[in-house]
């Protein structure tokens, strides 16, 4: 009931893989497991059909023409990711800058989508690549949605223009229309107009939506959806569509664990391009949003180009450089590289949501949800309570110096010994890769030292007990 | 007329039906966000409905799904101390505003803690609330310990002797282990000041069948004792509330159908119900 889409779709896969010769029975089989998948998470009915009918009769088509079980199997799980990324948009479109500045951003959607968060990380983004934006607090409904965007446009140095307080004071279609005049006169490029939560059914404010919209003009309107949304997510993009009209879609909250059902039924529906994705609650975690990506995640392929991008943000240029440099030299790679690592990996933030853009995560997820991020912080506590000698050479570190390491960080001589043992493993794999070569644009021996951890038993919790109440009430009375 | 009444005519009169009305029926279920899983089992046990009495069968096969948990609100000796949970923008602001202006209706007094210490103005969000009903709220920091605060509020709250203490919390998504440890971490700290009589999970209507993990993993880590299902106004039906409640046995105490205070109520089944089949 809980399995993913993604390990849905490795499941049909691998069964399929693992026949001699594919028959039409087997496609047949294999579509049924995708459809239900597909309705698992949230994808809508009919496009789930038409999807189905699709790669269907595209697998029979190109099974006459593949030789042995490997091939065909390979062939329907190209089809299967082709069709994905044709819904999910093609190419990856980018915002259209208007001829005459500013350009007009106009963020719409739900009651708390993420507009205002997302209004944030939009002025971050284009700041950063040379522009000067321009925030606009037209939510004036919601308690202190003003205040938010005041704040948030604080942290990312961006100005906000508010002259209403909000609360349900002021009129959000003339602050949106003073707002564009207001950056004209102060010549910025771009403008982002925050509007108000509002309902598809709710006729008032969608009409407040479109006035909006005729008051400034936007060059593009974004329909803001978060990524959970279910069956819904048809009904209200066709009535934002209706009533406002959008040209592009933003999914927030894809740092959660829904597997983005809703981006193909939206996508599908509304022929509108999937633009950005909005991943976590701090302003910088948000990227363009790439269909072939995100096909590969619902595939089960793991988001790799995604990772990378982290890996590289997170190795500053200068410790990349050298690992390189000392890798290709063919020089040892030592418990000061593998504390350097352990740093640029906590810098790179939540470790599972890393792991879980990892090709074949899916089959992991439950390792994955363990996985200890203290561990980290424990590690890093342990080699840094070595002295240099120790870290560069890690032989020399007999029973007296292991046990003064274990008091300097409060760990147990035990936890010092698997440190060392995991690391020279770790470092036994950095000279098989070197010998064998490594993937491009990844950092030496990237997340290395965790892996070995994730064979290891890491179900510390208690044996989980009952969600429901009623039956764990019944387990701990036993 | 809908989709559903249209099944149960036809039931009433011909009992024969083509495959294509089975297709839509399911169809209809699937859109209201009950899962696959009940959507089968629906469509089976439906498949075997006759006789007059088609709409009350239907509506009965639904209701076997709800928990056998009480519904009703839980109601503490002392101070009732209630904790409000659940992922980014479901509503659990608005729901704290709008239990407490409802205890407050019912002439109880009430005292909130704004524990969402993260999100950008969140604190003043539920001051706006706190003014508006007029009740007090204790506060602390911007990005500090959201246990500290949570842990004054409960102080506050039996120091006064007030009847209800509701605890806000910031959203946080289920699959981040550091976060929900620090939401298990505000409730053993409030704990040890009284006990925590409800923890409501504020669920979404919108929100699809992510909302049974949600639930799984909150009840994990706070054992969460009943749902408010929130935005119930929509176009949403909020179907995977029965899932949740069929799964898990977790009740749904109450629903919020539009943004003012007053736009809240205690759970009631039938409507629920009627609902997913309208
Ligand atoms: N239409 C509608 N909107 C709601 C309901 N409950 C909350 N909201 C809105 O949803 C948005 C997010 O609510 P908030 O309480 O801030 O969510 P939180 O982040 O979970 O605390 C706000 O715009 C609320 O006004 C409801 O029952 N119906
Ligand atoms: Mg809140």
């Amino acid at each position: 009931m809980f399995e993913s889409l993604t390990s849905r779709f490795s499941g049909a896969f691998s069964s399929l893989r693992s026949k001699g010769k594919i028959s039409t029975s087997d496609i047949e089989s294999t579509c049924q497991e995708i459809r239900q998948a597909l309705l698992e998470s949230d994808v809508a009915l009919s496009v789930v059909e038409n999807f189905i009918a699709d790669i269907r009769q595209k697998s029979l088509d190109a099974l006459p023409t593949l030789q042995s079980g490997t091939n065909q199997a390979n062939a329907i799980f190209e089809i299967v990711n082709a069709s994905l990324i044709e819904i999910l948009g093609g190419q990856a479109r980018r915002v259209r800058f208007a001829k005459n500045p500013p350009t007009v951003i106009m963020l719409a959607g739900l009651q708390g989508a993420g507009k205002t968060t997302l209004a944030g990380k939009l002025a971050k983004f284009y700041a950063d690549q040379g522009n000067t934006p321009l925030l606009v607090a037209s939510d004036l409904q919601r308690p202190n949605a003003v205040t938010q965007l005041q704040v948030v446009g604080e942290s990312v140095n961006v100005p906000v223009f508010a002259p209403e307080p909000g609360n349900g004071q002021g009129n959000p279609v003339k602050v949106a229309k003073d707002g564009i005049e207001f950056a004209k006169s102060k010549l910025y490029n771009m403008v982002i107009v925050d509007t108000a939560g509002r309902l598809g059914v709710d006729e008032d404010l969608m009409k407040q939506a479109s006035d909006i919209r005729d008051a400034i003009n936007p060059d593009e309107i974004l329909f803001v959806v978060d990524a959970m949304i279910g069956q819904d997510a048809v009904r209200t993009s066709q009535a934002f569509l209706d009533g406002v009209g959008f040209d592009g879609v933003v999914l927030t909250k894809l740092d959660g664990d829904a597997r983005g059902g809703a981006a193909l039924s939206i996508a599908s529906m509304t022929k509108r391009p999937i633009m950005f994705a909005s991943t976590g609650e701090k302003l910088h975690e948000f990227d363009i949003f790439y269909p072939e990506r995100m096909a590969s995640r619902i595939l089960g392929l793991g988001d790799v180009a995604t990772l990378a991008e982290q890996a590289k943000k997170a190795f500053d240029t200068d410790t990349s450089a050298k690992l390189e440099a000392k890798f290709a030299s063919g020089e040892d790679f030592t418990l000061e590289d593998f504390l350097e690592q352990l740093q640029a990996m906590s810098k790179m933030g939540n470790m599972s949501k890393l792991l879980g853009m990892l090709p074949g995560a899916g089959q992991m997820k439950k390792q994955i949800e363990n996985f200890d991020e203290g561990e980290i912080v424990r590690t890093k506590a342990i080699v840094q309570s070595m002295t240099p000698t120790e870290r560069r050479d890690p032989k020399v570190l007999n029973g007296s110096r292991r046990a003064r390491i274990a008091l300097g960080s409060g760990r147990k001589v035990s936890d010092v010994n698997n440190l060392v043992d995991r690391f020279t493993a770790a470092q036994k794999m950095m000279k098989q890769v070197r010998n064998g070569g490594m993937p491009a644009g990844m950092p030496p021996g990237m997340g290395m030292p965790a892996m070995p951890k994730l064979n290891a038993p890491v179900n510390k919790k208690k044996k989980s007990k009952s969600g429901n109440p009623a039956k764990r009430a019944q387990e701990e009375g036993q | 007329m809908g989709l559903f009444s249209k099944f149960i005519a036809k039931i009433k009169g011909t009992n024969d039906f083509s495959p294509a009305d089975w297709a839509d029926l399911e169809q209809e279920l699937l859109s209201s966000d009950v899962g696959p899983r009940l959507t089968q089992e629906f469509l089976e046990a439906a498949k075997k409905v006759k006789s007059e009495n088609a709409e009350e069968a239907l509506v009965e096969i639904m209701t076997k799904n709800l928990s056998s948990n009480s519904h009703e609100p839980i109601l503490g000796e002392a101070t009732t101390t209630i904790m409000v949970v659940g992922v980014n923008g479901t509503g659990k602001t608005t729901s704290v505003a709008k239990l407490a202006s409802y205890y407050k209706r019912s002439g109880k007094s009430v005292v909130l803690a704004a524990g969402d210490t993260f999100r950008a103005a969140a604190v003043d969000q539920l001051k706006t609330w706190g003014d508006r009903i007029g009740v007090a709220v204790v506060s602390g920091k911007e990005n500090g310990d959201p246990a500290s605060v949570a842990f004054d509020g409960a102080k506050s709250a039996q120091d006064s002797k007030s009847d209800i203490f509701i605890i806000d919390t910031a959203g946080r998504l289920h699959n981040k282990s550091d976060l929900m440890a620090e939401l298990s971490k505000v409730k053993r700290v409030v704990e040890k000041v009284s006990p925590i009589n409800e923890v409501l999970l504020v669920i979404d209507a919108t929100t699809g069948q992510n909302g049974l993990q949600q639930a799984k993993i909150f009840t994990e880590s706070v054992e969460v004792t009943g749902i408010v299902l929130t935005k119930l106004d929509g176009s949403a039906k909020g179907g995977v509330a029965l899932a949740i409640e069929a799964e898990l046995g977790i009740p749904i105490k109450w629903v919020g159908t539009g943004e003012s205070e007053g736009d809240f109520a205690p759970f009631e089944a039938q409507s629920y119900i009627k609902g997913l089949l309208a």
